[in-house]
């Protein structure tokens, strides 16, 4: 009876068996590297919308405070984005005939929102709550970036649980005085190691581990 | 599980013919805790007529506090002094009287609240944007801006004096 394996079959079944650790492990990596890249996270990806709208024009340009149009920040989970109402407050008067600004008059006149859309968006079993970030400390630059140099809006943090828990571990690296909280020119290097854990004191901040701190 | 069964603050809906799942407020209604039957405190005005006086104490953390959103909601257009030549005023908006006329040095508290609940000329009301207490805050930091800007050496304090005169021989 003739053998059915040729004897190259041996070495081949032994490559092919060593070669699979290799292989599975590559497979993990380019997986890990595909949801980790920008493709997936949208890190450093600025989004279109329907309005152009400029917070480096807008921030930077004319110097306006984060609280202007995101006026519930401090006082409730979500930060608020402005009704129409509040770009016409200006917009009515400045490039009033813009056609850029089309959307905008046409929301105003029919009242119907503009649909911007959201950069920053967790997930729904994360639970999120932005008022008690800014009261203890935490700066918007801290996580948005420096959104006064953004033209169009993008993210520069991933928004992945390890980037939280980097934090929530270690919270008084990133803390500044509440009064700077949205002082988007604060330079993190300004504050020496001990001022900063005197203020994590002042604020009570601590490691914040727990699962149920953000999945409740 | 990304995007569970329930809305978000300002998502959509195909449930309400705008899309809203948000809604706008029910006309006649008011939220938990919001004052309405203070006439004084909500509407600036005592018997009908503009407020005269102030519905709270003023006390430094009032100031403070009027400071901050000031600088916020109004410094844009007023600028920080209250001049009327803030940033967006020189890129086109309709430029505001200043707050150190004569006419404005005169006018009631309840006026200035009036105006910024209400709006006036070119300028939309921010009644969306500060809750009544955050107003007359605001109304009290602009009293405390005119009055800066008339002050002399005799309305400080000796210390601030000192510094003053300190500062002023340099």
């Amino acid at each position: 009876m003739a053998q059915i394996f040729h004897p190259s079959f041996n070495t081949l079944s032994k490559v092919s068996i060593f070669g699979a650790v290799f292989f599975l492990g590559a497979a993990v990596f380019a997986w890990d590297s595909l949801l980790r890249s920008s493709y997936n996270t949208q890190v450093d990806v600025a989004r279109e919308q329907p309005v152009p709208f400029s917070h480096k024009h807008h921030v930077q340009g004319l110097g306006l405070d984060c609280r202007f149009c995101h006026t519930s920040v401090e006082e409730s989970a979500f930060a608020g984005i402005p009704p129409t109402k509040t770009c016409m407050g200006c917009h009515s008067l400045v490039w009033k005939d813009a056609p850029i600004l089309e959307p905008v008059r046409e929301s105003y006149r029919s009242d119907r929102p503009i649909e911007w859309t959201r950069v920053h968006d967790l997930p729904d079993f994360a639970y999120f709550d932005h008022s008690i970030h800014v009261a203890k400390g935490i700066g918007c630059t801290t996580c948005h970036g420096q959104v006064n140099e953004m033209p169009l809006m993008w993210r520069t943090e991933t928004l992945n649980m390890d980037w939280c828990l980097a934090c929530h571990r270690n919270p008084s690296a990133n803390v500044r005085p509440r009064e700077r909280v949205f002082d988007v020119d604060w330079d993190p290097a300004s504050l020496t190691d001990e001022e900063r854990a005197g203020l994590a004191a002042q604020y009570h901040l601590k490691s914040m581990l727990n699962c149920s701190t953000c999945h409740r | 599980m990304h995007d569970q069964p329930r809305f978000e603050p300002l998502e959509r809906t195909t449930l309400f013919a705008d899309g809203r799942a948000s809604r706008p407020r029910v006309p006649g209604t008011i939220a938990r805790g919001e004052r309405v039957y203070d006439a004084h405190l909500v509407e600036g005005k005592v018997d009908g007529a503009l407020a005269t006086t102030f519905p709270m104490p003023i006390t430094a953390e009032v100031l403070a506090r009027g400071r901050q959103r000031y600088d916020i909601f109004c410094s844009a257009c007023h600028d920080r002094a209250g001049t009327g030549e803030g940033l967006v005023v020189k890129r086109g908006l309709k430029q505001p009287p200043s707050f150190h006329v004569e006419r404005l040095r005169q006018a009631p508290p309840g006026y200035v609240y009036d105006v910024i609940t209400r709006g006036f000329g070119a300028m939309y009301d921010l009644s969306d944007k500060l809750a009544p207490a955050d107003r007359w805050a605001i109304v009290a930091y602009v009293r405390a801006l005119q009055r800066s800007q008339n002050a002399s050496l005799a309305d400080v304090s000796a210390a601030v004096r000192e510094r003053l005169l300190a500062e002023a021989k340099k």
